[in-house]
């Protein structure tokens, strides 16, 4: 496929004029996923109104106001569950939830794994950072045994979700993880996810210098990417890893791909079935 | 109730209030339906999930009750119409959600089957407690339209008219109804499908590139487009300005409350309903909503035959509260019963509305007495009537 040159998806994705400059901190690793999210979607060369961004609340839930597809920016935790009545009522409408790890992990835990178990074509876009940014740095569900953030002043006692994990368990059909320095493998990985029919999760480790970064002394946005190129390695190279080498090393890549019965579409077979043994209802109180 | 008789040699059928909803869902056009099971609110659900299918309406059952108002937001966003069932305990659940369908404004309806509370409370019977809880149990500013019946009939009457008032006002409509009106069974006939009116959403007419989600037009009644259509518009649950876009400026702020407060009370001639009933000469009233009005009706004729000039006041609509309506049928009344199964909601409003002197040369107050229960039974015609009785 031939390279699309950048101004033009920028002028034709973003809401360029109306509103930017964007939230995000300096440094901050959304802008990186955003980008990765409309060069994927340029590549399918997908029609914009076609597309449905949903999102939480939450430092990642704000990408929505950037791009110029339908847009829904909802309450704390429920991007899943409002994603779900839009994709099941209009299937057609292609799906995007981008969330936060606090966001779909711990106030919307229960929407998130309900999705993936129930295998309703969304594609869950889940910005990692470790910490909730918006609030000003709370320990999350994923913030590591002890970091520092500003409830957790003394260091987290409070074990992490591994989320990948999680959607695993829960059934989801496509789960892949990288890091917002593996910026084309992002976008290759979103790309991938888009096209999969059934729930497909895309974990991107984000780097939120300002808050998690400061707290915990890990240096400047450039020093936390190089941390993730260090400490996030492909499946393959964590696998050559020796246990003790493993520690404090987190894998990336494609954990599982498979096609599996996919919610809308068991609706409509099932619609379709019933309506072909019993005949069309007109709404005549039968 | 004339409706009935007139339609009596019509299919007379046996039927449930939950049932009712069911029906009046169907016949308005509901097509979306997400729940959660809770009683005694599961029928509707029930009864959908063997309907809806069959006319390629979608059902499905959420993780929870937030799930589910979020979902029928989102299909309703959409394009749907879409509607929710639930009680009291699910109720406080979906209040967040309730409040983004107001601020969003988003067509959508959800039930309420009202039960014992705080909690858990008294899953099998029937109370009216929740009817500050529609009002003001979301945060922030925002009228709500709430609802409530009281016979099946009008169970299917008004389900019809709630989505009609969400499609036409773009906000949240709450149907109250209770236990025993869910689960009570009457003969009705149902009016013919012609004769109903059924209200849909307006279809912007614009280029996409003019489209504004939230425009502002003297009668707060504005074209609404879904997603898929071509119309790309930004939702959010943040104060926005009028396409939609989330917005700090004070002046912006001002217009979106203004518009969400005025599109109510620039019509509350076509939201708001009142019955009276025995009220032309009445001096004592008697103030009653949903079930306990039916034991108020009674009471009326009871206390008639014993020569006592008595009526009742009976709001269909209870929110928007009906502040000139109760005004003008309660102004020469003297003393004002107000019966519910609670330990005191409505009486509130009947204080605050009637509460005063009632006779300027006597400078009499006017007596508004409180008959409540809330115990899982119901308030009997009699004990209205021993009430009355007390009372000089």
């Amino acid at each position: 496929m031939q390279k699309i040159p950048q101004k033009i998806i920028h002028n034709k994705y973003l809401r360029h004029r109306k509103k930017f400059p964007h939230v995000w901190c300096p440094g901050c690793s959304n802008g990186i996923v955003l980008g990765a999210v409309i060069r994927a979607v340029a590549e399918l060369e997908w029609k914009r109104s076609d597309i449905t961004m949903v999102s939480g609340i939450g430092c990642s839930s704000r990408m929505p106001v950037y791009v110029d597809f339908n847009t829904l920016h909802t309450l704390h935790g429920r991007a899943i569950a409002f994603a779900t009545g839009v994709k099941l009522f209009k299937p057609e409408l292609k799906v995007i939830v981008v969330t936060g790890d606090g966001d779909a992990t711990a106030i919307g835990g229960n929407h998130f794994i309900h999705a993936a178990r129930r295998n309703i074509d969304l594609t869950v876009i889940l910005l990692n950072n470790y910490i909730y940014g918006m609030t000003g740095g709370q320990y999350s569900p994923t913030t590591p045994i002890g970091d520092r953030t500003t409830t957790t002043p003394y260091g987290n006692i409070d074990p992490a979700f591994d989320i990948c994990e999680l959607a695993l368990g829960a059934g989801a059909a496509f789960v892949a993880r990288t890091t917002a320095y593996h910026a084309t493998e992002a976008q290759t990985f979103i790309k991938k996810a888009l096209v999969h029919k059934g729930f497909s999760l895309v974990e991107i480790i984000c780097a939120c210098p300002i808050i998690y970064g400061r707290m915990n002394k890990k240096g400047d946005a450039p020093a936390m990417m190089k941390s993730m190129k260090e400490n996030i390695l492909s499946i393959k190279a964590y696998e050559k890893l020796t246990e003790e080498q493993k520690e404090g090393k987190i894998k990336r890549g494609i954990f599982r791909e498979v096609i599996k019965p996919e919610y809308t579409e068991e609706y409509d077979k099932l619609v379709k079935s019933l309506q072909a043994s019993i005949g069309e209802v007109d709404n005549d109180r039968t | 109730m004339a409706r009935v008789k007139k339609d009596i040699e019509k299919q007379v059928v046996l039927m449930q209030g939950n049932e009712a909803i069911a029906r009046g869902a169907l016949d308005a056009g509901v097509n979306f339906f997400a729940g959660y099971p809770i009683t005694p609110s599961t029928e509707v659900a029930e009864i959908l999930s063997v309907e809806l299918p069959k006319r390629g309406g979608k059902l499905i059952q959420m993780e929870d009750e937030i799930a589910s108002i979020s979902a029928i937001i989102g299909a309703s966003l959409a394009g749907a119409k879409a509607m929710t069932a639930t009680s009291g305990p699910g109720f406080s659940l979906m209040l967040e959600g309730i409040g983004f369908a107001k601020i969003t404004e988003t067509p959508c309806v959800v039930i309420d089957v009202m039960r014992g509370g705080p909690s858990t409370g008294l899953p099998t019977k029937p109370s009216q407690s929740d009817i500050m809880q529609t009002r003001w149990g979301n945060h922030g500013d925002a009228p709500a339209i709430v609802l409530y019946p009281d016979s099946v009939l009008e169970t299917y009457e008004l389900t019809i008219r709630a989505v009609n008032l969400s499609e036409k006002y773009r906000t949240c409509v709450v149907l109250l109804t209770d236990e025993i009106l869910g689960h009570m069974r009457e003969a009705v006939s149902l009016p013919d499908l012609k004769n109903i009116k059924i209200v849909n959403r307006i279809k912007p007419t614009v280029p996409p590139e003019w489209y504004r989600h939230y425009d502002e037009n003297p009668k707060y009644i504005q074209p609404v487009a879904s997603y898929g259509e071509g119309y790309r518009f930004h939702v959010t649950g943040l104060a926005h300005d009028d396409y939609g876009f989330p917005t700090n400026k004070a002046d912006e702020i001002t217009l979106m409350m203004d518009r969400l407060k005025k599109k109510i009370t620039h019509h509350l001639k076509d939201i708001i309903q009142i019955e009276s009933f025995k009220m032309e000469d009445a001096r004592t009233a008697i103030f009653a909503t949903g079930i306990t009005a039916r034991a108020a009706k009674s009471a009326v004729l009871m206390a008639r035959k014993s020569g006592k000039r008595v009526g009742l006041i009976r709001p269909l609509t209870i929110w928007p509260f009906p502040d000139d309506a109760i005004r003008k049928y309660l102004r020469n009344v003297k003393n004002i019963f107000v019966p519910e199964l609670n330990q005191g909601q409505l009486i509130k409003e009947v204080k605050r509305v009637m509460g005063g002197v009632w006779n300027y040369e006597s400078r009499k107050s006017r007596q508004i007495i409180p008959i409540q229960k809330y115990n899982g039974e119901l308030i009997t015609p009699t004990e209205i009537v021993n009430a009355m009785k007390e009372v000089r």
